[in-house]
């Protein structure tokens, strides 16, 4: 069952430009994802393509220029901005980016401590500590004193106390070691396998395979396509979408080609299929209208003449 | 035109030794790779074979003479986040214009569209400001470039972009590259040989 469920979600942002004119840009369009109990969701794309704002429309945490229209419901009941601010830490959880959010004047145990919903926070925050083998003296440690790999077993450990039920991870691995990396990633399998939902947003596709069950390919602000992890792979036959096509093939193990040209701005988007303009299968209808996600082969996608 | 680092060592104040007796010897238009677990002082070898720093023992040689501490660098780094390394008080055709004037042809190989001229640096995205950064460290002069963790916030098809126009470039030139990446498979892909710190 979903436990979290955006539909159609557009996010724009008002901006003032020369002579205090006003632009929308919309960042964010028509986008759609599902999160199930005890299911990974990557979210793959390049930056700029809508993921951590995802993350943060869903969490309610949007600045106060942004306008956002869409569905977004958690077991079953609208996701309101009162219930987000009253789920936010509590039942949905974000693993950030960047180690500056922890807060610089606190002692690192007490931090976590603060997370945990009900019984004795002291010990829910050792036993966290321990399972992710920080020790006892790290609890007492300000965050400055923490190495980058600990600074983030921090992070892991406040989502963990919380008792969310969906943990959403932004970028959590990038230029860390191998080895590091796949002991990040092993907790969000365990996450997971304790029947959370979890959302890792990453733009590294082969990280993300390790542990996920599906895959969301963004571009543009939009999702491109929905699929299982295990499609990704060989010279991607299985794949759907013309982009995650070449996402895949531009990985140094596959072909390590490209296409050409980049992902449109948010001020400049094409009209019709926003990857049109870099699509080799492209055909004057693909210019007509932005396509609709479709089911195909167990999967979603945005594309008219996918097979 | 070698590039050499001569049994380098280098430590922070009175901390234990980073790395000691390191040599590394590259040639023109070779592609190298430094390997090792982080802490190992991959990026405090980089610096130290671009001049930002100086090792406490040994000698980096450009041409078998000291590197020059005057002038136009021939050893250049692009590191990992773009965000850090441009003025972000500044227009991209500053910053790009900033250490010398790349030509058209450098700016279309590395897919720097015109328009993005105009912008602030917030206003691109990460795999368009790193391109900035590589045209930047490739002016006329640069020998060899070292390449840190370059590529690695970036997606899978602005990684290969960036680096099919790098290896171009670098084949043209004779430039030497050295690669500092965690991604085996990138190292696998590029490198002529990878040296373990
Ligand atoms: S709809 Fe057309 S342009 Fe868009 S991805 Fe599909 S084939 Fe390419």
């Amino acid at each position: 069952m979903s436990i979290l469920e955006v539909n159609h979600l557009s996010v724009s942002f008002k901006q003032y430009t020369a002579g205090l004119k006003q632009s929308h840009h919309k960042v964010i369009s028509d986008l759609n994802v599902n999160l199930e109990a005890g299911e990974i969701l990557a979210v793959v794309g390049a930056s700029g393509s809508g993921k951590s704002l995802l993350a943060h429309a869903i969490l309610g945490i949007l600045p106060a220029n942004a306008s956002v229209s869409g569905v977004m419901t958690y077991e079953g009941e609208e996701l309101t901005p009162a219930r987000q601010k009253a789920l936010r830490g509590k039942e949905i959880a974000l693993v950030p980016q960047s180690v500056n959010y922890l807060d610089p004047l606190m002692k690192v145990g007490k931090q976590v401590r603060t997370s945990v919903q009900t019984g004795d926070a002291v010990q829910a925050q050792r036993r966290v500590f321990e399972r992710f083998r920080l020790g006892r003296e790290v609890e007492r440690m300000y965050p400055f004193q923490l190495s980058g790999g600990m600074a983030r077993r921090t992070l892991l450990s406040t989502a963990m106390v919380s008792g969310a039920k969906v943990i959403i991870a932004d970028e959590p691995t990038p230029g860390l070691d191998p080895v590091v990396i796949k002991e990040a990633l092993s907790h969000f399998r365990e996450f997971a396998n304790q029947g959370c939902a979890v959302m890792l947003i990453t733009h590294d596709i082969e990280s993300a395979l390790q542990i996920a069950d599906k895959i969301a390919v963004f571009y543009a602000g939009t999702t491109v396509e929905i699929a299982k992890a295990e499609d990704f792979a060989g010279q991607g036959e299985a794949i759907r979408h013309p982009y995650s096509k070449a996402l895949w093939r531009a990985l140094p193990q596959n072909d390590f080609v490209p296409i050409t040209g980049s992902q449109p701005h948010p001020s400049a988007l094409p009209p019709g299929c926003l990857f049109a303009p870099r699509c080799a299968m492209a055909t004057p209808e693909c210019l007509q209208a932005q396509p609709e996600m479709r089911p195909l082969r167990d999967g979603m996608v945005r594309c008219i003449h996918a097979t | 035109m070698q590039l050499k680092a001569n049994d380098i060592g280098f430590r922070y104040e009175n901390g234990p030794w980073l790395f000691r007796g390191v040599n590394l010897c590259i040639e023109p238009g070779e592609v190298v790779g430094i390997a090792g677990p982080s802490g190992r002082g991959k990026t405090t070898l980089c610096r130290i074979l671009s001049s930002y720093e100086t090792p406490l023992e040994g000698s980096v040689t450009f041409n078998d003479a000291p590197l020059p501490d005057k002038g136009y660098h021939p050893v250049q780094m692009v590191l990992q986040h773009p965000e850090k390394a441009v003025n972000s008080r500044w227009k991209m055709h500053s910053i790009l214009n900033e250490g010398y004037h790349p030509d058209e042809e450098l700016l279309e190989i590395l897919g720097i569209e015109q328009e993005w001229l105009t912008r602030w640096p917030h206003e691109l995205s990460g795999g368009e400001l790193q391109r900035f950064c590589v045209a930047r460290a490739l002016g006329p002069n640069t020998r060899f470039l070292i390449a840190d963790e370059m590529t690695t916030m970036l997606d899978a098809i602005t990684q290969a972009q960036i680096w099919q126009a790098v290896m171009e470039i670098a084949q043209k030139r004779e430039m030497g590259i050295i690669v500092v990446t965690h991604e085996a498979k990138l190292m696998q892909r590029l490198c002529d040989r990878v040296i373990e710190l």
